[in-house]
């Protein structure tokens, strides 16, 4: 007779797998959703105010990261003009949410309709990400026929040409000093709100058939319009949708910060987001999550040893060693193309699962649960 | 300010200064380009540090032409080290991967530079000779500002020499026509690029001497944007073509320094988002550049 234990590790896991594919996907959704929520929410109880802060910036470059991956990931368009959007929109943001109040003493100059505007925070987001989409459609039409590095370039152009403008519009911007004081309006909830809303769209878009379109003109361009993809279009929309988070995200940004120069969003942004992309794996919205998480994180733990010892510019430094090691030894990052799965994740490890009898039937309810 | 002929001419000249290093800078960054279809962010700060080696050896009592070669040969390696350490691994990979390393590189030395020498600007010290006044007719000319154009030149018209003459110029040439085809007849690869890295390099590093002697100051990030700057000034005149590279360097330099000097000085602070236009510009109206021939830009 056989002897087993009441619970056996194989058969826990199986027990967890077993769940994960028979539950279907929006009540999974569901679950994540209540377990995100119950866990910002005991942040917010418990942590102070720096933790907290780390946590939100987190958010913000989840939503950077993964906006940025629809172009660069999903599109095969390798931009880099993400922090000029991030500009546009925290500009755009900061002047509308301003104290009326105070503008006269910040800004002097500002033109008569601007410094009697002051509409609430959430509006003053969207206005900014409108900003920074309508910049990207007239960027975009011209830039995206370019390739590869051209493209690359032309963006990186594009981030340089921002900040010098910003640099030079001191009435509205105030030059380099840069606008300080701005309400402390972003809450947690606020931003992990909109990473939801971002991983959410991106993910709709992924795995619809523009999504495809996108996917088969980062395989082959010249293929993908022989297949009636209208190339431009497709593009414009993949560097459109993407533009219009960034500026979402500059936005919170700045409202987080509550400082904002032109030199915040310059080229080490863009260096930084593309660090994120390529470690979390390009071509995949969970990598690109899982990439702004680790990368924060590790900066966050760097930043003591930075501080302390005098030794500036240590992060950085760190930082693009291991985009060098990652791009020699894993240039697919980390989950490459994929998405993390749940079930997968529980299955590739259990061989027993797999060995199991019931194995076909396991994969049929993987079959139901993807048609849910 | 009025606009007067001595005015002009040291404007052009101030120009032709600012194209020489540009266009040494953009020489490199083409000939890196044409061998591994390589956009080399790194190749900017490979001019930082070239003014930092020159900023340390002016203490000591070289005298400067003998400071000059040592500092060339001391890119030289540099540019070895980076093409073995970070370029090698990944040249197989896609072109963005390539762009992406050399962003990464880029990053590196900046911050190697921060870490170790402080992001604090430093002056650097010329020669009395080189700061020395000559008169030419109605205008005064630094003699530097005569100095940088006469090395650009004679470096341009040696490594032209070079690529024309020497049996590994040759090998450049033809490994920059079709890599494949090259190692096919024998020609080492390898070899080429690593000497490509080398002689670019060794040329940013000059450009960085020249920056430092010309304007004084001396910092970890001094690189990026003049390296940058040069990147569109090889645009300009067609990556890949090192004719068009010179070409590129001097109209970037001159349009670059008669913007600022010449619109009235409100405009004056515009000048980055003028020559980051201007690449936009090229990039959409001509891409392969002046002197270019590559058309593999755009579809």
């Amino acid at each position: 007779m056989e002897l087993r234990p009441f619970i056996d590790y194989f058969s826990l896991r199986r027990l967890i797998y077993r769940f994960v594919t028979w539950m279907p996907l929006r009540w999974m959704t569901l679950a994540m959703l209540l377990l995100l929520t119950g866990m910002l929410a005991l942040a917010q109880a418990f942590l102070n105010p720096y933790y907290l802060s780390i946590i939100e910036f987190i958010g913000i470059y989840i939503i950077l990261t993964v906006s940025l991956n629809l172009t660069n990931g999903f599109t095969g368009l390798f931009s880099l003009g993400h922090p000029g959007f991030m500009a546009i929109g925290a500009y755009v943001a900061t002047l509308l949410t301003f104290p009326v109040a105070r503008k006269p003493l910040m800004l002097p100059n500002l033109p008569a309709w601007l410094a009697h505007i002051e509409i609430p925070f959430l509006p003053a987001l969207i206005t900014g990400g409108i900003a920074a989409s309508i910049a990207a459609v007239v960027i975009g039409f011209p830039v995206l026929r370019l390739r590869g590095h051209y493209l690359a370039l032309a963006t990186l152009g594009f981030i340089i040409i921002m900040s010098n403008l910003i640099t030079n519009l001191r009435d509205i911007t105030r030059g380099p000093l840069g606008i300080n004081g701005i309400p402390a309006a972003t809450t947690i909830w606020l931003v992990f709100g909109w990473a939801v809303i971002t991983v959410y769209v991106c993910w709709r878009i992924l795995n619809s058939s523009f999504g495809r379109a996108l996917l088969a003109i980062r395989e082959d361009e010249v293929a993908a319009s022989v297949m009636g993809i209208h190339l431009t279009k497709y593009k414009l929309f993949a560097f459109v949708t993407g533009a219009f988070f960034a500026g979402i995200a500059g936005g919170l940004w700045a409202h987080l910060v509550t400082a904002i120069t032109p030199r915040t969003f310059w080229v080490p942004m863009a260096f930084n987001l593309v660090v994120m992309v390529v470690i979390g794996g390009s071509g995949s919205i969970t990598g690109a999550i899982i990439g702004a998480a680790v990368m924060s994180v590790l900066a966050e733990l760097l930043r003591p040893i930075e501080t302390t010892l005098g030794l500036y510019g240590l992060i950085q430094l760190i930082t693009a060693t291991i985009l060098i090691v990652i791009l020699i030894y894993r240039p697919e990052g980390i989950m490459g193309h994929n998405e993390l799965n749940l079930a997968a994740l529980v299955k590739v490890r259990s061989f027993g699962v797999s060995r199991s009898p019931s194995a076909p039937e396991d994969a049929k309810e993987g079959e139901n649960r993807r048609r849910t | 300010m009025a606009i007067s002929i001595p005015y002009i001419i040291q404007q052009v000249i101030n120009g032709l200064v600012l194209g020489s290093i540009y266009s040494l800078v953009a020489l490199g960054f083409s000939l890196i380009y044409s061998i591994l279809r390589l956009i080399n962010f790194a190749h900017g700060d490979i001019i930082m540090v070239g003014a930092f080696l020159a900023l340390f050896l002016s203490s000591s009592a070289l005298p400067f032409w003998a400071m000059v070669i040592l500092v060339g040969l001391a890119g030289c390696l540099a540019g070895v080290v980076l093409e073995r350490i970070a370029f090698r691994p990944v040249r197989t990979a896609p072109q963005v991967t390539g762009f992406i390393t050399s962003l990464a590189v880029s990053s590196f030395l900046q911050n190697l530079g921060i870490l170790t020498l402080t992001a604090q600007p430093r002056t650097l010290r010329i020669p009395d000779f080189l700061s020395r006044i000559t008169t030419l007719g109605p205008v005064g000319i630094r003699n530097i500002d005569l100095v940088i154009p006469f090395l650009a030149i004679v470096f341009a018209i040696l490594l032209n020499l070079f690529v024309r003459g020497t049996k590994m110029g040759i090998a450049i040439r033809a490994t920059a026509e079709n890599l494949q085809v090259a190692r096919l007849m024998g020609i080492n690869v390898n070899k080429v690029i690593v000497v490509t890295f080398a002689i670019g390099s060794a040329l940013a590093t000059i450009a960085g001497v020249m920056w430092g002697g010309r304007y004084g100051q001396v910092d970890p990030l001094m690189g990026f944007i003049p390296g940058l700057k040069a990147f569109v000034a090889a645009v300009i005149g067609g990556v890949g073509s090192l004719p068009g590279a010179l070409l590129g360097g001097y109209f970037l330099g001159l349009s670059e320094v008669l913007f600022v000097g010449l619109l009235p000085p409100q405009y004056s602070g515009y000048r980055d988002a003028f020559v980051f236009g201007l690449l936009l510009l090229v990039l959409l109206v001509r891409p392969i550049g002046l002197l270019g021939r590559s058309v593999e830009v755009e579809e």
